[in-house]
């Protein structure tokens, strides 16, 4: 086993995803198999070798820096579900607590 | 009407001798989307109130003799952004996403005179290999409606298959517009990484994501990738050199190049024979055109999958990260917290493929696992791209099948996430390398169409159209009808 179902409610916690505990069996042994096969790399001599994190080897990209306007705030707010004096309304966060960040 | 019938070349040329206006082809293709859209499920919106409206405008103000695309429709990918029109990704997270801008590629077709229909059904978030990830609908393919079309670009692939559009724009990270494109008999493009601005498109994996076009002929395609390639500020990974015409030369035929055959590619044990015979068939009609065929080497072809697979889920699961229930998108009900919200609204917001990518990539990029996921994933893709620029100090295209199979049954794999990767094993090394590539139509196994794909160095579109028009010019699979047989 490369991952166990602690590792799997560990991992879903970072991503800030909830896995019903009757589907997390059968997603810790989906996801087993998939870390076996994305771990044939360690049969891979990289020694030595620099990564690629890029799809295009282009370094620093500069502008003008110059003012523009950006996208129009009312237009913003169109696909926002509640909203209060000009802000996006959400539940409190301190009082009722829950979040652990 | 049948846009089965005619290149774009030929559209064009009846809206400027007035044989037809954009208004009777908008309309014919609403027309054929009418009758054909239910058994193959490609459209999850219309736009036609704003089409009909823009190809009046476009009749009205006279068709452009020297732009080939003005007034012709054109279908979308659900993940490329269309002011004012629904924009999901085919995801329960977006369902009721209005962008308020374009995407580049967007605006650049409706600068180029083109109008959307609508837009088209796709894997999830770009992620998978049959659209049958979408939490809205089944796309079937037009040739066998009993099996996929392919994806993640697989409305898009089976719209213009079908006759509803002439051209369609897919999304391509690890085969998402040439798997597609062989499994519904078309040509369609991943050009090189930076040719086309992402601005607007709704990133997936953000070091491989390229749009391309859908077309019936490897002209028609080079024209629409002219109209939306080039350097967009608003895209600072976007290429910043020049865009050159992809037409240029296209007719100069194949006598004299040298076309390596990467022997990676060709599994002699395949399941289904009929796709490699297909391309060594293509293989030899090159040798007598003039081409001299040279087998080559790409060593670490086999570490594309596990290599693609964790930097596309690391990236990806950074990107999703903005789906947070709060700015846009979806928000769960049952919230009594910020924390609830974020939690909530993500794991009823995303489907199953899509968080198995996230977990994946959450894993790689966490603590302890980094060094040996993410950082050796990211040498084995300069090593595959070292594989690359080593042969084409040799040889001028690469040429190779698209897929190991014709399409599969729907349901064939959705059950087994792992053979749903394995599908796209010729496919993700280009991405990883960030070198073009355009699948054609080649042959047929099973009376399915055999895609092969036409590898070209970086920036060099205009070689890999050329050959794979030489072929094109000497052969009919393009012109082949699908059946639209099968289904329930």
């Amino acid at each position: 086993m490369a991952i166990n179902e602690e590792t799997v409610k560990q991992v879903a916690k970072l991503a800030k995803l909830e896995i019903e505990e009757e589907d997390i069996h059968t997603f810790t042994k989906e996801m087993d198999s998939i870390i076996e096969m994305v771990e044939q790399l360690e049969g891979l001599d990289t020694e030595g070798i620099e990564g690629t994190y890029h799809g295009l080897n282009q370094h620093n990209v500069w502008r003008e820096d110059k003012a523009s306007n950006g996208t129009d705030r009312e237009d913003l707010f169109k696909n926002v579900k509640t909203r209060k004096d000009g802000y996006i309304e959400v539940p409190a966060m301190f009082d009722n607590g829950g979040s652990e960040a | 009407m049948n846009f089965l019938d005619y290149t774009l070349e030929e559209l064009h040329d009846k809206l400027v001798s007035k044989e037809l206006t954009a208004v009777d082809l908008v309309e014919a293709s609403y027309k054929r989307i009418e009758e054909t859209d239910e058994q193959v499920g490609a459209f999850l919106a219309l736009s036609k109130e704003e089409a009909l409206q823009a190809a009046r405008e476009t009749d009205e103000k006279g068709i452009d003799p020297n732009n080939v695309l003005s007034g012709l429709p054109v279908g979308i990918k659900d993940n490329i952004l269309t002011k004012g029109v629904t924009t999901t990704a085919s995801s329960k997270m977006l369902e009721d996403f209005v962008p308020v801008y374009d995407a580049t590629a967007t605006e650049k077709l409706k600068g180029a005179g083109m109008i959307s229909v609508g837009k088209l059904n796709m894997d999830e978030f770009a992620m998978g290999g049959s659209t049958e990830n979408s939490a809205f609908k089944l796309t079937r393919n037009p040739w066998d409606l009993s099996k996929v079309p392919g994806g993640s670009s697989g409305g898009s692939a089976a719209a213009v298959a079908a006759g509803q559009v002439p051209v369609s724009l897919g999304s391509d990270t690890g085969g998402s517009v040439r798997e597609p494109a062989a499994f519904t008999g078309l040509v369609g493009v991943k050009p090189t990484y930076g040719r086309v601005s992402r601005y607007g498109l709704i990133a997936f994996g953000s070091s491989l994501d390229q749009i391309g076009p859908f077309t019936r002929t490897v002209k028609d395609n080079a024209l629409v990738l002219n109209a939306i390639s080039g350097h967009d500020p608003k895209d600072s990974t976007s290429y910043n050199g020049e865009t050159p015409d992809f037409t240029e030369g296209i007719d100069k035929g194949v006598k004299g190049l040298r076309i390596g055959v990467p022997k990676e590619y060709f599994n002699e044990d395949a399941k289904e024979t009929g796709v490699i015979e297909s391309v060594r068939n293509a293989l030899k009609l090159y040798e007598e055109l003039g081409a001299e065929i040279v087998e080559v080497s790409l060593p670490h072809s086999r570490y594309g999958i596990p290599a693609y697979y964790i930097i596309a889920s690391s990236e990806a699961s950074s990107n999703l990260q903005r789906f947070d229930g709060i700015r846009y998108g979806y928000r769960s009900e049952n919230v009594s917290s910020l924390e609830d919200i974020y939690v909530k609204s993500r794991s009823e917001g995303f489907g199953l493929e899509v968080k198995r990518r996230i977990m994946l990539g959450t894993f790689s990029l966490s603590s302890g696992f980094y060094d040996a996921h993410f950082k050796k994933a990211a040498q084995a893709r300069t090593l595959i791209r070292n594989d690359f620029d080593t042969v084409f100090a040799d040889v001028d295209v690469l040429v190779a099948p698209t897929t190991t199979t014709t399409a599969f049954e729907i349901g064939g794999k959705i059950d087994d996430p792992l053979a749903m990767y394995m599908s796209d094993i010729l496919t993700v090394p280009v991405n990883l390398a960030g070198v073009p590539s355009l699948s054609i139509p080649c042959g047929f196994s099973n009376d399915m169409p055999v895609g092969m794909q036409i590898i070209s160095k970086h920036f060099d579109e205009q070689m890999m159209y050329r050959v794979a028009y030489a072929f094109e010019k000497e052969t009919d699979f393009h012109t082949k009808k699908p059946a639209f047989k099968g289904g329930e």
